[in-house]
């Protein structure tokens, strides 16, 4: 299975105020653990080792810096 | 208080006039009266007028201020406008525009095309600057009294105190004339975000306040950008934390800064600051005039309720949004789409007064959408931590590329009409296989019929629509005379109104909302359904 970036979230617009949502009240450090435990726990759910290097790859393109 | 103006008009379109109601020894009663002479007021004064309901409006100036303020206007608007006879002129005088372009920095990342569906007689959305509208409304107010529409507009009356009372209000106004006293049966607050009469009944008015500083600058050039709508989001040439560029009537483009919370208003109004702005963004070589400044905060707010007892609030005065999505002035209007045959039906007897309570009901809906949508654009283009300004740039860096961050990017989710899911006055729907589109709430969708269009045949009164199979052309229940109206069952009617379904039965509301839809025609369950949408039940 290729990774999937075509749009696959039915509720973009709900699915991003629930994500930020999650973060209110949270210090600086607090939201990079959140989100660090975040991204664990979506990668287990996606589990494909190819899959998951792929989105690697992926954010890494998505940095310009 | 003298009776100054706040404002410059861009329209004297109500000058003041002595009214009889002046030199009367008792206070006058009427109807109804409406505060406020803005789009929303004007609108509501027109749709009861043209049921023949003597109306009396009252604003404290002499017509439409200056400044383009409200400028998208949407299909539905233009919808309601046309079912009142003043949409020709708006479509006349408007910028049709389709294509949105998102930028982030100096990078494109994301274009929409709004791509309208054919067979609607109106386009997505135009762009015209607000005292056009208004004035294109006036303009019909003028042609309906005329044709004897009881329909008194009064300019320079501002109502300095109302009492609220059981069965009616009293108001008592200033004019240059001096005081007098009108008492009116009902009395609609359209009299805008600050609302005057909102405060004068001590009302809350709860939600967010967000705090950041737009300045709007109106220019014309002659300059060859595109009909498009262009958002950047951190722009390169740093004229602020966003900006936004749209074009208007009358070779005027309207152009946006987001200016950050702690700022001088009256420095950043100075007109080398504004310009200092414009030439970053437009480059050396382009020549403008300005045309109008000003710089805007905002609130997504909205008042509990909507309706107090004979008071009854519409537009900004009874809710507010931020300007992304252009939710503003096209929510009011929808207001005034759902007010007017209410107040009709209960004005005449045809129905209880608790129907007037689901105008509250709908509409605080309506306001709830409009709300939650404009706050979440707001989030993502003024984000207001440090983690949701990193999400929202990892999102613009993903939409360049990938697919699936482009729904994500919000610079503004842009209106559309309002569904009354699951409220009191529909009733359950009975063609389980027909579209949703169409669902018992929703607003019916425009289709071509013969050299006109569908939407030509609804609305102003309750209607059956027979899709493909015969309806009474004419049907007396609850004190109301239904017209039916007969439609093949073909081509886009049956993409919209029949889906799966072979024939459809359509109750649709004065407002061209669905009441109820049937597989077929059956009279008992069309007067149930009339009963439960006129509030009997």
């Amino acid at each position: 299975m290729a990774l999937n970036t075509t749009p696959n979230i039915s509720d973009p617009d709900g699915f991003y105020a629930e994500l930020l949502n999650a973060h209110e009240g949270l210090s600086d450090d607090e939201s990079i653990a959140f989100n660090a435990r975040l991204i664990l726990i979506l990668a287990n759910h996606i589990g494909d080792r190819a899959v998951l290097t792929e989105a690697l790859a992926a954010a890494s393109k998505g940095d310009k810096s | 208080m003298p009776l100054d103006d706040r404002y410059q008009l861009a329209f004297k379109l109500y000058p003041y006039a002595r009214s009889t109601d002046q030199d009367a020894v008792e206070p006058v009663r009427h109807p109804v009266v409406i505060m406020g002479g803005g789009p929303i007021g004007v609108a509501t004064a027109l749709d009861l007028g043209l049921q023949g309901i003597p109306v009396v409006l009252l604003d404290d100036h002499e017509g439409v201020g200056q400044g383009s303020r409200a400028i998208c206007f949407a299909k539905r608007t233009l919808e309601i406008a046309h079912r009142y006879g003043c949409a020709q002129p708006m479509l006349d005088k408007g910028v049709v525009w389709n294509l949105g372009k998102v930028f982030h920095d100096d990078r494109q990342v994301y274009e929409f095309n709004l791509l309208p569906e054919v067979g609607h007689r109106f386009p997505a959305f135009i762009n015209l600057q607000q005292p056009y509208f208004e004035r294109f409304v006036v303009e019909r107010v003028r042609e309906a009294q005329a044709a004897g529409a009881p329909i008194d507009l009064r300019g320079k009356n501002r109502v300095d105190a109302v009492d609220v009372r059981d069965d009616h209000v009293i108001l008592d106004i200033t004019t240059p004339d001096g005081p007098y006293r009108i008492e009116a049966d009902w009395l609609i607050g359209c009299d805008g975000a600050s609302s005057p009469l909102r405060k004068m009944m001590g009302l809350d008015f709860e939600g967010r306040v967000f705090e950041d500083n737009f300045l709007i600058a109106d220019i014309t050039m002659k300059a060859d950008f595109p009909t498009e709508r262009w958002f950047w989001f951190e722009p390169h040439f740093k004229s602020g934390d966003s900006a936004l560029l749209h074009k208007q009537p009358d070779g005027v483009w309207r152009i946006d800064f987001q200016l950050g919370w702690d700022i001088d208003r009256k420095e950043e109004l100075k007109e080398e600051n504004v310009r200092r702005r414009l030439d970053a963004m437009l480059g050396p070589d382009v020549e403008y005039e300005l045309v109008w400044t000003s710089i805007y905060t905002f609130q997504c707010r909205r008042m509990k309720r909507f309706r107090h007892g004979r008071v009854i609030f519409a537009g900004d005065a009874a809710h507010q949004v931020s300007p992304f999505g252009a939710r503003g002035a096209n929510s009011g209007i929808q207001d005034v789409d759902n007010l007017g045959w209410k107040l009709g039906l209960v004005l005449n007897g045809t129905a209880p007064d608790s129907l007037l309570d689901t105008y509250d009901l709908e509409r605080r809906h309506g306001a709830d959408e409009n709300i939650l949508n404009s706050s979440r654009s707001t989030d993502f283009i003024t984000p207001k931590s440090k983690i949701s300004h990193v999400f929202r740039n990892a999102v613009l860096d993903l939409a360049e590329h990938q697919a699936f961050a482009r729904p994500l990017v919000n610079s503004g989710r842009l209106s559309v009409p309002c569904v009354y899911d699951d409220l009191p006055l529909n009733t359950a729907d009975a063609l389980t296989d027909g579209p949703a589109r169409t669902r018992p709430g929703a607003p019916c969708p425009d289709t071509p019929m013969g050299q006109g269009f569908l939407l030509d045949h609804l609305g102003g009164e309750f209607m059956l629509l027979g899709v493909g199979v015969d309806v009474p052309e004419r049907l007396e229940a609850e004190g109301l005379a239904l017209h039916g109206l007969k439609v093949p069952a073909e081509g886009d009617m049956r993409d919209r109104y029949l889906g799966d379904a072979a024939n459809a039965v359509y109750l649709v509301r004065p407002d061209q909302h669905v009441a109820a839809r049937w597989p077929v025609y059956d009279t008992a369950m069309v007067r149930a359904a009339l009963r439960r949408a006129i509030g009997k039940d």
